[in-house]
């Protein structure tokens, strides 16, 4: 067996692998716990291996052969050129995985945890969720042959409720935010005997981010990037790439790299990038303000972990406003022809600003993480679209608006 | 009497029940009611300083107590508190 326990991350305490998610003793948070001596994986089997984020199945916590799968990961790394310039560093690469079969980074904890949830014996699979988990649990929920009920802010974007709505899931619009929604569906995960992927299943959910560490080092040739600039909401995502790349150096897949972490938050709602800059492992909640609706989390569960990874790199915290998202946006769509989400713009401006303040070694490579698809939260960016000029059929009509032409 | 919403973990302490009913004018002197009323419920809540645990969120009426006074917030019988655990991003 890869794995057969789950252990608290705060006082340590073993529970068997079943859908339990907290500490009975301290409430702190548990982890799937392998037997690294019994897992069998190399360079040479990742390569042979299908083409999606199974092909790191031996450090998954599943053990079924026919996981819930529709081709998610391998998603492309970019070697950003024209940003590289732009912002005046060396080696810049953007993993984009916004191309994931629900257009965001959440397939990849998703196709985990609903595999998970059918070899549990759940009939029922559920989330709580600020927009892309509800699209992808949606989607996987059905081709699971699962129930499905979604649970989200009843004011989210129409991109992110359409991305959802489609799979026909049981969709359930809470009045409130992100962190209501969370508390609301805390307390139903304790009345009904459902799989929700984010609560009682969230030991093995995590897990799944694990491979945007374990893909972007096989992409580089199998070496890990210098330094990585990672979104934040919950801390859960830059947490799970740190554990993936430490995966691949114990078990002697890459060589050890010190890759450095870098973190990045909207200012509305940015309690870990708060903390970094204070130099204070405290996490204060904070009510949550920001266009970056994916990000919106006040109370980070993973915050504290996020935190020490951040310091113990030696990495560093941005947090970007409003118009600096929504530039971070059009920077990256009219440099390297990616349209990201607004949580890709949090990340593309954190970037920008940690160069600036020389966080960021310009000479090193860098990996920023986009994880979302733009065209979810449209209204965001409506007002900084190419104008339409409009014109009679004719080349006349052409040439009067754009002078330039021939 | 206030209400206190027992989260799924700690119900085994308080023989099953998911809502206990208790006195206080604020949200510390509920819990400390809570906690002899079922004295193993208090080394779950708190650390050896007394401290609320880091994982360990606190409710009233849907309101986060950090956001409000802490465990001076003021609770009168018509309130609702609610322990929950942390819970993961989404």
């Amino acid at each position: 067996m890869r794995f057969k326990n789950l252990q608290c991350r705060e006082c340590q305490r073993k529970y068997p692998a079943e859908a339990i998610y907290v500490c009975e003793y301290c409430f702190g948070p548990l982890e799937v716990i392998y037997d690294y001596e019994n897992i069998d994986i190399s360079r040479e089997s990742i390569s042979k291996g299908p083409l999606s984020l199974w092909r790191y199945k031996p450090l998954l916590p599943v053990h079924t052969d026919s996981p819930v799968t529709i081709g998610e990961g391998l998603t492309p790394l970019v070697r950003a050129g024209n940003l590289e310039k732009e912002l005046g560093i060396k080696e810049l690469y953007i993993k984009n995985d916004s191309v994931n079969p629900t257009f965001s980074f959440k397939d990849r904890v998703v196709t985990v945890a609903v595999s998970r949830a059918r070899e549990l014996g759940f009939d029922t699979v559920a989330c709580a969720s600020t927009g892309n988990l509800a699209c992808s649990v949606a989607a996987y929920g059905k081709k699971a042959g699962l129930k499905t009920v979604v649970f989200i802010p009843a004011d989210l974007e129409k991109g992110k409720v359409i991305g959802a709505g489609i799979y026909q899931p049981h969709l359930v619009g809470v009045k409130g935010d992100y962190d209501q929604v969370n508390r609301l569906c805390g307390e139903l995960a304790g009345t009904f005997n459902w799989g929700f992927v984010n609560v009682n299943l969230r030991p093995y959910y995590a897990e799944g981010s694990k491979t945007l560490g374990f893909e972007v080092a096989e992409q580089l040739g199998f070496r890990a990037p210098r330094q990585v600039v990672v979104p934040m909401a919950s801390g859960s995502l830059l947490t799970k790439i740190y554990k993936g790349l430490k995966e691949f150096e114990e078990l002697g897949i890459i060589d050890e790299a010190g890759t450095r972490f870098f973190g990045a938050q909207a200012a509305g709602a940015d309690p870990i990038a708060e903390a970094v800059r204070k130099d204070e492992d405290i996490i204060r909640p904070v009510k949550v303000k920001t266009i970056a609706k994916s990000l919106a989390i006040g109370n980070p569960a993973d915050g504290y972990y996020a935190w020490n990874v951040i310091k113990k790199s030696g990495g560093y915290a941005a947090s970007v406003s409003d118009n600096e998202i929504v530039e971070g946006i059009k920077l990256l769509a009219s440099t390297e022809g990616i349209f990201t989400e607004t949580a890709g713009g949090v990340t593309v401006g954190s970037l920008k600003k940690l160069i600036e303040a020389g966080k960021i070694d310009p000479d090193l490579s860098v990996v920023i993480y986009i994880t979302g698809n733009g065209l979810k939260t449209q209204e965001a960016v409506e007002k900084s679209v190419s104008k339409i000029e409009e014109i009679d059929p004719s080349l006349e009509s052409f040439k009067e608006t754009c002078p330039w032409a021939g | 009497m206030a209400k206190v919403k027992i989260p799924q973990p700690l119900r085994n302490l308080t023989g099953g029940n998911n809502e206990v009913s208790l006195t206080g004018s604020k949200v510390g002197e509920v819990l400390s009611e809570l906690e002899k009323e079922y004295p193993s419920i208090k080394e779950r809540l708190r650390d050896d300083e007394g401290k609320l645990r880091r994982f360990i969120n606190i409710f009233v009426n849907g309101d986060d107590i950090r956001h409000l006074e802490g465990e001076a917030t003021p609770v009168s019988d018509s309130d609702e508190i609610t322990i929950l655990p942390a819970i993961a991003g989404g």
